[in-house]
């Protein structure tokens, strides 16, 4: 029981709204402790799965100079402007657009996207230029909802395609943890069974960015338009 | 032999990182230097020679990283270092080709994972085939500076300049996701999975069917929320819920309890902040003034597919 103070640490620093860094060694360090690790043990485990997941970090950090560059040179600019000329697009539509683009990539084994490839560079103002097109110049509040969507549409995507289909890192370690006990299960029944939560996944999407879209309209409506029409 | 592999591209980040400390030390028009040049420096010198330094060494390297962000040393982003006028000017210019190095990452990525890590020669691979999905989006960011650099005709010092101008915008919330990995490994060393698992097992209604589906899914989706990582919790929840309940007690099908179960578990990861580089990582890219904005988005999402899930898990792991 005492190994789970790390968990405890967690709940407690977030709540608190401590520096997460800090949160985070604190429960490792508190974890170790209580397992009965002396103090380098804990810094040796920290310090080599550190380096063993530096590939998490990659991604994003090789992504920054090419998106920076490009903002400097007015992507997001082209991309809002570019997104005013469909006259059908909605801030909700380029999101479920995109979710099902990312579901169905993913889903065939490709994986385009990512928070700093796509959706900062172009699905976020896209869908902000689509609402801009619609209702004029957005408040801080409805741009917010809008970008955390964009980025709620990407871990969507990504996560609920993931598993079907094609077999992927995931599925791999389904069949790894369950041969080591003695079941023996074949890539494609779990990839299979994937499909329905995928297709849910989607659905609710649809929900979701309706609901945007309508609460875009909502918030951007200036009190004296209702007035006027009287 | 692989030509591109992830030691390569580790390099190249980790040359970026230390051509941003160096801007940041000897910038005299930025703040505090000492701090933010240090702590990019250190994570620099990970990224270029983590594997030849002793894991103790990087342990204590981390350690004062997170000192550095915790005493604030890291202060807030340099401005954009030109104009809205000159970014709206570059675009009216370039038009359309802006998009051309942008769409060139997915593009090197399908091109990649499809094609280009079936090539070789002999023993020598043009992509590391254990990691593809990484090496072709690195090479997609690789190839698109490159055609961005030539379109734009940029200073070859842009790309450093702005790229630094994002790295400082997100902070040190970019090396979270590597330190809650790395707790992960802590966590699993000290053997805590096994006491969650037993823990759930012990105080829900497992003897029931439905009751072992709860258990097993809503198990999945809260390990997930306090490890920010649903790879972590499978083993764990399956082992210590699903095997012996749904499968043993219960006769379900392994398979379909393993697909769903996953799944739950990314219902979890769309909930936890320890899921930074999914939730907290885009707040800070994206700009937003709150850092949970994400997660609030995602709460309705997150609650419904997992309701759904173990709907179908009841209805389906039973039957076929």
């Amino acid at each position: 029981m005492i190994k789970l103070i790390g968990i405890l640490v967690v709940a407690v620093g977030f709540a608190l709204r401590g520096n997460t860094l800090l949160v985070v060694l604190a429960a490792g360090i508190s974890t170790g402790l209580a397992a009965g690790m002396s103090f380098n043990e804990i810094m040796t485990w920290f310090g080599k799965y550190f380096v063993e997941n530096r590939y998490v970090t990659l991604t994003v950090l090789l992504m920054l100079p090419v998106v920076g560059l490009l903002e400097r040179y007015g992507l997001r600019e082209r991309a809002e402007t570019l997104i005013q000329r469909a006259k059908a697009a909605t801030a909700g539509r380029v999101l479920l657009f995109y979710t099902a683009v990312r579901q169905i990539s993913v889903a065939l084994g490709v994986n385009i996207g990512g928070h700093a490839a796509m959706v900062r560079p172009l699905v976020a103002p896209m869908a902000e230029g689509a609402a801009q097109a619609r209702h004029g110049v957005l408040s801080e509040k409805t741009t917010e909802a809008i970008r955390a969507h964009a980025a709620a549409a990407e871990n969507t995507g990504n996560f609920f395609g993931e598993d079907t289909v094609f077999a992927v890192g995931a599925v791999y370690l389904m069949k790894g943890v369950l041969e080591t006990q003695g079941y023996p299960v074949s890539v494609w029944a779990l990839s299979f069974w994937g499909i329905p939560t995928a297709l849910v996944a989607f659905g609710l999407m649809i929900w979701r960015t309706w609901v945007l879209d309508q609460r875009i309209a909502r918030e951007s409506k200036p009190p004296s338009t209702t007035e006027a029409a009287r | 032999m692989k030509l591109l592999n992830l030691e390569l591209f580790y390099i190249i980040a980790g040359g970026f990182l230390l051509l941003v400390a160096g801007r940041i030390a000897f910038d005299p028009t930025t703040g505090k230097r000492v701090g933010p040049a240090l702590f990019w420096g250190l994570l620099a010198i990970i990224f270029l020679a983590g594997k030849a330094l002793p894991p103790v060494v990087v342990g204590y390297m981390v350690s004062l990283m997170v000192i550095l962000a915790a005493t604030k040393q890291l202060t807030g982003a340099r401005r954009w270092e030109v104009t809205a006028e000159m970014r709206e000017a570059a675009a009216a210019k370039l038009q359309d080709w802006i998009f051309l190095p942008a769409l060139l990452i997915p593009a090197t990525a399908v091109v990649g994972t499809l094609f280009l890590s079936k090539l070789h020669v002999g023993a020598w691979w043009l992509l590391d085939s254990a990691n593809l999905t990484v090496t072709s989006v690195c090479l997609g960011a690789v190839v698109a500076v490159a055609v961005a650099l030539r379109l734009t005709r940029a200073p070859l010092v842009t790309p450093v300049v702005e790229g630094s101008r994002l790295v400082q915008a997100v902070g040190w919330a970019i090396i979270l996701p590597q330190l809650l990995a790395a707790l992960g490994g802590v966590f699993s060393q000290a053997g805590v999975g096994p006491v969650v698992a037993e823990l759930a097992a012990r105080a829900l209604p497992t003897q029931y069917p439905l009751g072992a589906v709860v258990a097993y899914c809503g198990g999945m989706a809260l390990f997930t929320i306090c490890m920010g990582n649903a790879f972590a919790a499978f083993p764990v929840i399956t082992l210590g819920i699903g095997l012996p309940f749904i499968v043993q007690l219960h006769h379900g099908n392994p398979a379909i309890m393993a697909a769903i179960g996953m799944l739950s578990g990314y219902c979890g990861t769309l909930l936890t902040p320890m899921a930074a580089n999914f939730n907290l990582v885009p707040a800070m890219l994206l700009e937003l003034k709150d850092k949970n904005a994400v997660i609030k988005a995602q709460v309705p999402l997150a609650l419904g597919i997992l309701a759904a899930n173990m709907i179908i898990m009841y209805f389906c792991v039973y039957r076929f």
